[in-house]
């Protein structure tokens, strides 16, 4: 800490670029210009309001058809976000919708390219005649509008085409590059509403974007929008970068570095673009973790050989080690109220499943079935942890915080390092070839039936899904 | 798995302790090698290396102790077997000539483990195989390790074969 305070008062003393880098700075991109609000705004619809209660048909939700067109503009203008102006843009937030609902195997949905777009008015009146022949059950509307303030303001209505009546709307104020946002807000709306569960598309997730080849991996810390837009590099490749985690409110990102020639974990401000070390220790840190609060660190250090578990307040000072077994102690994912972490230990002989205490008090091994149990991580929701088993073959799997239940999801040849949705309903994970060494990006429901690749620029791993945007 | 905690944890404790008495004040100063005066030994046995690489590149160490540069590892284990320590006694012989070399353990994993434990297994690795060079009097403060885990195989294949030549801790002369 001593050096970062050092740094700091340097970078504040002397405004020369090249001193003003923190810890490890070489292999830095160009930081990301973040900092777009989503704005709920209140938007006119029925004079009686939207709909309480059940939908026409709720027994099966993924057979649920739904019509998206075109969102509808009250005047077709210029627009940074869509160089065809507002009437283009609002076809797009409809692409953007039926892709984050047909990719998840939730609904089956019918973008705007295949219907007619509604006008202005109908948005809030829907023309119900042209909509009940289409063997869709949900209609979505929606508009984009500029304002004078150079926002977008974008309205999502779901309606009941059998009730013809409006369930839900709700309006959005965004900066045009935000624009997606928009469509991801509206998503977790028609998607929250017609489920019951909490809406997981306005996330974003960090991950390793991997080149070259197998002996050689250039591995660079990368980010992107839950559905794999506005991607990002955030590192260049020259040291190889791992493990990234995002923290609570997408202010900073945890992960490993190789920069100074040692595996150790950084403290990555996406607003500066600048990092410091996790913890001033000559000894390797690995396995970046955040509390839920946002506030402390996990981090496993290995001295002389040996790896712990060690928490540390993110704004530096003391490390508390929380294990101390001679085996590797390692990982560690906390539940969501902050009472407990689930972390892995070889203490038995082979990486098996703990949980304790925050503290790290009542130590207990959860996982007595056959095979390993590594990288787990704790449910949004609390009630399961997911983890890689080691039984043979390497797969994503499921259990109760209690060990028991097991369900295995996948059945790659490896399969490695869940991470959850913010609802806790899908689970995104990377999976490796054979031989070849390729790995890429999977996501799966919690039934195991909903199995996708999510598509990225190139080779991707570690991912790492942050929770719903502020 | 007993008897390697044991030995490990013993030769860690001799280790630490050594490494704190000889170099936990000098660690930042430690990056220029030691005085001139460790130059006279390297002249003495110039004769017996004739021509090839010279002293303090990795080619002159692979010439003087063959495949002994690396010693490897059964799956998730990180003991120093008979075989692993035959090679580490010819390392630590060339080291004892080299007396002003410094060098790198790196400790490797196979692919067929999770990212982040083997990066704690490569720790290990390469740990093990500096406490025992240590033991046979090679000075802590020469040694510096790091762990790759998996993330530099030298045998590509996903099979048992390429997987026994990935797990390893290989000796690399840093000057």
């Amino acid at each position: 800490m001593k050096t970062t305070l050092l740094l700091t008062i340097f970078a504040t003393l002397i405004a020369s670029p090249a001193l003003a880098q923190d810890a490890g700075s070489a292999d830095l991109g160009e930081p990301l210009a973040e900092g777009g609000v989503v704005a709920d705004i209140a938007i006119e619809g029925d004079d009686d309001g939207p709909l309480r209660g059940t939908v026409t048909d709720e027994s099966d939700w993924e057979d649920l058809g739904i019509a998206i067109p075109a969102f509808a503009t009250n005047r077709d203008a210029a627009t940074p976000a869509n160089a065809d102006g507002t009437s283009a843009l609002g076809q797009e937030i409809a692409r953007v919708i039926t892709a984050n609902l047909r990719n998840n195997g939730l609904f089956k949905p019918t973008g705007p390219d295949r219907l007619p777009t509604p006008d202005f008015p109908q948005v809030r009146s829907p023309a119900w005649s042209s909509w009940s022949g289409r063997g869709a059950e949900m209609l979505v509307h929606g508009y984009v509008n500029a304002a004078p303030n150079g926002r977008l303001v974008v309205g999502c209505y779901l309606y009941d085409v059998a009730l013809q009546d409006e369930l839900i709307r709700e309006g959005y104020e965004v900066r045009p590059a935000d624009w997606r946002r928009a469509a991801h807000k509206c998503s977790d709306l028609i998607y929250a509403r017609l489920t019951g569960e909490d809406p997981f598309f306005d996330s974003r997730i960090a991950y390793i974007a991997e080149t070259g080849p197998k002996d050689n991996r250039v591995k660079r810390l990368a980010v992107m929008d839950s559905d794999g837009a506005n991607h990002r590099f955030l590192t260049l490749g020259s040291a190889t970068a791992l493990t990234p985690r995002y923290s609570p409110d997408y202010s900073k990102i945890l992960y490993l570095s190789y920069v100074d020639g040692n595996p150790r974990i950084y403290v990555y401000d996406i607003g500066s673009g600048r990092q410091t070390l996790v913890t001033e220790n000559t000894s390797p840190t690995i396995a970046p973790r955040w509390a839920p609060d946002g506030r402390h660190i996990l981090y496993s250090m290995a001295v002389a050989g040996n790896t712990d578990i060690y928490r540390v307040p993110v704004t530096g000072g003391s490390s508390t080690r929380l294990t101390d077994t001679p085996g590797i102690d390692i990982g560690g994912s906390y539940s969501p109220d902050g009472r407990q972490i689930v972390f892995e230990s070889d203490r038995s002989g082979t990486q098996q499943c703990y949980v304790m205490n925050a503290d790290g008090s009542n130590q207990r091994r959860i996982t007595f079935f056959g095979g390993r149990c590594a990288t787990p991580e704790w449910s949004p929701r609390g009630d399961q942890i997911a983890f890689t088993r080691i039984a043979g073959d390497f797969n994503v799997a499921v259990m109760t915080p209690a060990g028991r239940n097991l369900r295995v999801l996948t059945d790659g040849w490896q399969d490695e390092a869940p991470t959850w949705a913010p609802n806790g309903r899908i689970i995104q994970f990377f999976r490796t070839t054979r031989n070849a060494g390729r790995s890429s990006l999977w996501q799966v429901d919690l039934t195991g039936r909903n199995e996708r690749r999510l598509p990225t620029p190139v080779d991707a791993s570690d991912p790492a899904w942050g929770p719903i945007r502020p | 798995m007993t008897f390697s905690f044991a030995k490990a944890a013993t030769m860690a404790v001799l280790t630490s302790t050594i490494a704190l008495a000889a170099c936990s004040k000098k660690a930042p100063e430690e990056l220029p090698p030691p005085p001139v005066t460790t130059a006279t030994p390297t002249a003495t046995p110039a004769p017996t290396v004739p021509a090839g690489p010279a002293v303090g590149t990795q080619g002159h160490f692979e010439n003087a102790v063959g495949r002994s540069a690396v010693v490897y590892f059964d799956t998730d284990r990180f003991n120093i077997d008979s075989s692993d320590a035959a090679s580490l006694q010819a390392q630590a012989q060339y080291f004892a000539r080299f007396p002003q070399l410094t060098f790198t353990i790196e400790g490797h994993t196979d692919e067929r483990g999770t990212r982040e434990y083997n990066l704690a297994l490569g720790e290990r690795r390469a740990n093990s195989a500096k406490n025992y060079l240590v033991s046979l009097g090679v000075a802590p403060n020469r040694i510096r390790t790091v762990s790759y885990g998996k993330e530099r195989p030298v045998a590509l294949a996903s099979n048992a074969s390429a997987w026994a030549q990935n797990r390893r801790a290989a000796s690399i002369i840093i000057n």
